[in-house]
């Protein structure tokens, strides 16, 4: 702004030069600078097309419809296979026994967010020990929080303490308990994601669809 | 007779010469880059590999485009498409296989040329461009690669491009927009594999074309380094050409396709005979294709990139409120780009190491060492030892930059002679 105001300045001190023929710098340097500043508007406008063009289609934005998952042949200390995908993405869903679920209470020394913590997370139904609606149905994105790989399901011996089972990340070794909640000292900081989800009878689960379970 | 009429065959070429000449600069700039470019006349072995990166970047070009003839950028097809190039295309495997290979290789004469630069100062002044524009084509090397290795849309291409398009999400505010901005969806899908289809065949290339011109430009305007670190241009004789200097061509010029002799030898045992290299050039769970919902057992990059992959892995704590996977990031942004600033960290009175102290030899080697150590822990599984050891190997990696300010002063040198020393 004040480089500008001096250009003029000196643009009129000039004035009486600029008409002898001389050449009027002060005047000539200010158009160069305005000049250039339109141009760089000009440019980062004709940018940003060519940026936006790399955004997610609207193709892409409408693949996310919810999915519907029966689990009726899920044993208690298994995860349901094969996997279902939602928006693309693994959906894990495992049954726990009475012993699991009593485990996950207590079991919160070698944790780094027992408490779920981090609301972006899970929703607020998922706000507690096992992390999900019901108790006995633990439902978590399959993608690692570090640098998302899938993590394998591994039933025991995630953990030296209690030999407890949980959720191993082959890529980085990020570990993870049955509810999802991530191991302290890990490459992942935050536990796994617990997407929207509703049951539409004890046995049919819907993702990507809030309700009351 | 046949004097005469070699004679008049020799003014004929340069009468035609003459009318190019007079249009476009063809002999003035054949003579400034090629056979009046006075390079040192005791380059060693380490100077081979300049050269070698051209002539390994022509084979990419080459094969890159003709692959591209028989390639279906798509989900649905990529896979199938490289298999049908492998077993239906006539010689289909051979240009594949000198494609892949011209990858690995690629890196490993880069990353010999990029040691030769340390081991005798290349990077100092007046060179520090020369360098800046050689880390450019670097990492413009490296994102070519990136690109390239998710093509065939096999399980380790898919999942190792989701770790690496993953790391920008540890950028705090904007990562996870910018994740979803590269992939172009949600997930690593058929956008993503059409994008980078287009920037690894279209837009890098062309980047690397020009970086090398540009690299060139400099070079030849600087002129060349040598092992003794020593300016050719301080002594000149009565022409202005340098006294330890020789032509480039016809010199090295013969002297280079000798060396492309014996690195064809080794290049092509390996299309040959190993072009899997034992999984490592080629990885084995990439012989199935891409699957979202699984991620391989065991996941590395190709080897070339796993130094910096093992760096990345090595940082597992949390540091003034920002996560680990966050510094992550940062200690392997790092890692890659630090190189760039050594003009500017090297304060030795002399440039090679044939000169410099012990400090300097021992930094280097260790230096090198930890990278060979780094290399290997990122092809293993990860594991505590090995954690520990990456953490290691990251500290001397960095500590060789970081601290060459002090000990490249504080060491005793030797004094370099006024010629070459051959």
């Amino acid at each position: 702004m004040s480089d500008g105001d001096v250009a003029i300045d000196s643009a009129k001190d000039d004035n009486s030069d600029a008409t002898s023929g001389g050449v009027n710098t002060g005047r000539r340097y200010f158009l160069i600078q305005a000049t250039s500043a339109v141009a760089a508007v000009g440019a980062v406008g004709a940018a940003w097309p060519f940026v936006k063009y790399w955004t997610p289609s609207a193709k892409a934005r409408a693949a996310g419809a919810p999915v519907k998952i029966d689990f009726s042949k899920l044993v208690p200390g298994e995860m349901l296979s094969p996997i279902v995908a939602w928006r693309g993405k693994p959906i894990f869903v495992v049954s726990r026994d009475k012993q699991t679920i009593e485990s996950l209470k207590s079991d919160t020394a070698e944790l780094a967010d027992p408490d779920s913590l981090n609301p972006e997370q899970q929703p607020e139904y998922a706000v507690n020990a096992w992390r999900s609606a019901k108790p006995e149905v633990g439902v978590y994105l399959g993608i690692c929080t570090h640098l998302g790989c899938s993590p394998k399901y591994v039933t025991t011996d995630n953990f030296e303490a209690s030999g407890q089972g949980g959720f191993f990340c082959p890529c980085h070794g990020s570990k993870f308990d049955l509810a999802g909640r991530v191991v302290k000292g890990v490459p992942a900081p935050d536990n796994l994601e617990v997407p929207p989800y509703r049951f539409e009878s004890d046995t049919v689960l819907v993702i990507g669809e809030e309700g009351a379970a | 007779m046949d004097k005469t009429k070699s004679e008049t065959g020799s003014t004929k070429l340069e009468a035609v010469m003459g009318w190019v000449d007079k249009r476009f600069p063809a002999t003035e700039t054949f003579e400034y880059h090629m056979s009046k470019y006075y390079a040192p006349k005791n380059f060693n072995f380490w100077y081979y590999f300049g050269f070698l990166a051209m002539f390994v970047l022509v084979n990419q070009l080459v094969t890159g485009v003709w692959l591209t003839m028989n390639y279906v950028p798509s989900g649905e097809g990529a896979f199938a498409s490289v298999e049908y190039i492998m077993r239906d295309v006539e010689y289909g495997w051979l240009l594949r296989y000198l494609h892949s290979t011209g990858a690995s290789f690629f890196f490993i004469v880069i990353y010999l040329h990029m040691y030769r630069a340390l081991r005798y100062g290349s990077y100092r002044g007046p060179r520090e461009l020369l360098w800046l524009i050689g880390m450019a084509i670097f990492i413009a090397l490296m994102a070519e690669g990136f690109f390239g290795y998710l093509l065939p849309w096999g399980n380790m291409s898919y999942w190792g491009a989701q770790v690496i398009v993953s790391l920008f999400g540890a950028i705090p505010f904007i990562g996870p927009e910018l994740m979803e901005w590269i992939r172009g969806d949600f997930l690593m899908s058929e956008t993503t594999l059409n994008r980078f289809f287009a920037l690894h065949v279209v837009a890098l290339p062309l980047v690397l074309c020009i970086l090398i011109f540009v690299h060139l430009v400099a070079l030849h305007h600087v002129g060349s380094n040598n092992p003794d670190g020593i300016e050719i241009k301080k002594n000149k004789d009565a022409n202005g050409v340098p006294l330890d200097g020789i032509p480039f061509h016809p010199y090295y010029t013969v002297h280079d396709i000798h060396a492309m002799v014996v690195f064809l030898f080794i290049f092509c045992a390996v299309v040959f005979f190993a072009p899997e290299m034992g999984g490592y050039f080629l990885e084995k769970p990439n012989f199935d294709m891409a699957d979202p919902l699984k991620t391989p057992d065991h996941i590395a990059p190709v080897w070339y990139y796993t130094p910096f992959y093992a760096m990345l892995r090595a940082a597992t704590y949390p540091l003034f409120g920002m996560s680990a996977k966050f510094w992550g990031f940062v200690v392997m942004a790092g890692a890659i780009v630090i190189p760039a600033v050594l003009p500017w960290l090297d304060r030795s009175p002399v440039r090679s190491m044939r000169y410099k102290g012990i400090w300097s030899r021992t930094m280097l080697s260790l230096f090198v060492i930890s990278f060979f150590i780094l290399g290997y822990l990122g092809t293993q599984a990860p594991s505590k030892l090995g954690t520990i050891m990456a953490q290691i190997c990251t500290t001397i990696y960095f500590a060789y930059f970081i601290l060459m300010p002090w000990y490249t002063r504080i060491e005793k040198t030797k004094p370099e002679p006024e010629r070459v020393t051959g």
